[in-house]
């Protein structure tokens, strides 16, 4: 990412991923860089056991609903801003969708998130249910 | 699993794993085998010499953001352990009994090619197409190149179906050509829509607006296309008791109901003069085709039937027919009431429901006779074969996580735990068959060699890429 421009001593915030299994991995995540990004960057999707859902197939561009995150406290979740249409039409596809369901390329680390603990959802899931069949919301 | 570990350090000898089918559901079984068993040698191969399935051939050239994922499954087939060969058709090229011979595990990912048949009169007039075909022509599909469709013979298709793939039919043929020149839309394809006269499309549903098998993301998208007068009848939003009761169910069927809902009563009544026309029709089912008089041969319409929704289970509701018909006037019919995988020599095959028999992505043998089940040893499969022809790209990385599992499974404490031991010659061998029968396999190299040059001529264009449609261009590109 350039938006930087060259400040080295840049913001962070603690993001706690926890992982289908329970495990959990924290990392810093600097302001304005997206939860997706910072996974990626900690390479976390690449450490197999841990967080192998959060792939981001389509790379952030709100096209896929792979990098579905679970919020875990509510106060953090009603700290984010509301998800445009067009994040809700994809959670509509996500497995395991809950109330605090959202795309992990859509939540932009900011101050106020400080602390915030983002689960991958569980692997229960039914293939004899078509994907477009979402939960009951 | 630490067990899984032992035995790949354990075993000087690679597990073999042969996947066929690139698409989705194949790489990322590739992927998480690669990930799961350090010792695994996985080789995808493929009957085109490109890879990537429906991601290629399938979604729409306006929606580049989708195909993304390309970038994934290419990082997995340059990793060390992976290897793509292309150009190499199961069935014909090799048999199943042969790879099954040469590799441990074989799983079989080789999607949907074929269609659902109406099996009513007059499905075979020309003009009547299926949404497949007509996807793989405009995706600039080999097996989709001489489809040809006539556009100009018309102003008025019909699309029978109202899932997504109805729904990006629909807007290739609405959508301003000025916008599909700058997508990777096949050259003979774009030229096809420059020269359309198609202005008005209907999409007929057996049941109603709360039933749609669209997702929001794909309505929105045909609901917003530039200058489009959208149609739907207000009395077809009527809901029943019932229709509250499925809604409340389901959140993407209350959000698609609401964006219908939206876009009825946000268009003027009367389209504008030469304004193209999207129309909804709800609560119709096809009886049979009409033959057009003067062009012998030629569809000129659809004998429909009305229907009306009948409960059968809470918050399920099936369209049944009510005996009154009306015809709808159209020079062109797009069917897409969906795709069925094809059988393959040596595979049990359920017929009726166009899939593979399996318990958990193992494959069920023929004369199962219940308990225990039996199964094909070391044969699995994965994505549409495995489900059917629903859900998106990601709905097969959960797919593929439960055949990995199974495999997994079966390695450690099953049926394939001694057979894993045993030496197979693997690519080697498969290699060996090919040079034998002269198939020029095209391995992933020779296809970045095809993505470069696809990619140059589509520089010359303002297009992001440009597809070669024959196989002999596409042959001719990688072997350079
Ligand atoms: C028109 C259309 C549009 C779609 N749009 C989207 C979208 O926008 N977003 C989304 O998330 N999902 C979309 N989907 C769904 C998605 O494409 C599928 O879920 C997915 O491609 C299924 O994966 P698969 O690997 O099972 O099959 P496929 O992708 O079909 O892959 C099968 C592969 O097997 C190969 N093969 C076939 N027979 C043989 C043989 N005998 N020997 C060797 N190889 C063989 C084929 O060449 C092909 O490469 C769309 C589907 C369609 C049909
Ligand atoms: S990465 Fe695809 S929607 Fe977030």
């Amino acid at each position: 990412d350039t938006s930087e421009g060259g400040n080295e001593q840049e913001e962070t915030i603690s993001v706690t991923f926890v992982s289908k299994d329970g495990e959990e991995t924290q990392i810093r995540v600097p302001i304005g860089m997206s939860m997706l990004e910072a996974a990626h960057e900690n390479d976390l999707e690449l450490e197999g056991k841990n967080h192998d859902f959060f792939v981001g197939a389509c790379e952030g561009s709100l096209a896929c609903s792979t990098c579905h995150v679970i919020v875990m406290d509510m106060e953090y979740y009603n700290k984010l801003e509301d998800p445009t249409d067009e994040e809700n039409d994809m959670l509509d596809l996500a497995f395991g969708l809950t109330e605090t369901s959202r795309l992990g390329c859509q939540i932009v680390a900011r101050p106020e998130l400080d602390g915030i603990r983002l689960a991958i959802p569980a692997a229960t899931r039914n293939f004899a249910v078509d994907g477009y069949v979402a939960k009951p919301h | 699993t630490a067990g899984l570990q032992s035995f790949s350090t354990l075993s000087p000898q690679p597990l073999h794993v042969c996947i066929v089918g690139s698409g989705p559901a194949g790489f990322y079984t590739a992927e998480k085998l690669l990930k799961k068993h350090q010792g695994a040698q996985v080789d995808i191969i493929d009957r085109l010499p490109t890879p990537f399935g429906l991601v290629r051939s399938g979604v729409a050239p306006d929606h580049p953001e989708t195909k993304n994922v390309i970038n994934q499954f290419s990082r997995v087939a340059q990793s060390g352990r992976c290897s793509f060969l292309g150009n190499v058709t199961v069935g014909s090229s090799v048999s199943l009994a042969e790879l099954r011979e040469l590799y441990h595990v074989v799983v079989l990912a080789y999607g949907a090619e074929s269609d659902r048949v109406l099996g009513i009169p007059g499905e075979d007039l020309k003009g009547v197409h299926s949404a497949r075909e007509f996807v793989w022509w405009y995706n600039g599909h080999p097996d989709g190149r001489n489809l040809d469709p006539d556009l100009k013979c018309t102003d008025t298709a019909v699309i029978l179906g109202q899932g997504n793939v109805a729904l990006d039919v629909a807007r290739i043929l609405l959508r301003p050509t000025s916008e599909l020149a700058k997508t990777d839309i096949a050259s003979h394809a774009l030229t096809a829509l420059e020269q359309s006269s198609i202005r008005k499309v209907y999409l007929v549903g057996r049941r109603g607006p709360v039933q749609a098998a669209c997702t929001a993301k794909e309505l929105r998208e045909v609901l917003g296309i530039k200058d489009l007068h959208i149609h739907i009848e207000e009395a077809d939003l009527k809901l029943t008791p019932a229709d509250e009761e499925e809604m409340k169910n389901s959140r993407i069927h209350k959000r698609i109901y609401e964006l219908l809902s939206k876009a009825a009563t946000a268009t003027p009544s009367q389209p504008s003069s030469g304004q193209r026309e999207l129309h909804f029709v709800f609560f119709r089912q096809p009886d049979r085709f009409l033959e057009s008089y003067d062009k012998k041969g030629y569809v000129s319409g659809v004998h429909l039937e009305k229907t009306a929704l009948k409960g059968i289970a809470p918050g399920k509701q099936i369209a049944v027919g009510t005996g009154q018909f009306e015809d709808l006037a159209c020079g062109i019919v797009l069917k897409s009431i969906g795709y069925k995988s094809v059988p393959m020599e040596g595979l049990p095959f359920d017929h009726r429901k166009g899939v593979v028999p399996n318990l958990q992505s193992r494959v069920l043998s023929d004369n199962n006779s219940g308990d225990p089940p039996l199964f094909e040893q070391g044969l699995y499969v994965c994505g549409w074969l495995k489900r059917g022809p629903t859900g998106i790209i990601a709905t097969n990385l959960y797919c593929a996580e439960e055949t990995v599992a199974s495999i997994s499974e079966d390695l450690e404490q099953g049926s394939l735990a001694s057979t894993a031991s045993l030496s197979k010659p693997g690519r080697d061998g498969l290699l060996q068959i090919l040079e034998d029968r002269d198939v020029r396999a095209v391995p992933f190299s020779a296809w970045e060699k095809i993505d470069e040059e696809e990619k140059r001529l589509g520089s010359l264009r303002n297009k992001p890429r440009e597809k070669l449609t024959t196989r002999e261009e596409l042959i001719q590109a990688a072997l350079v």
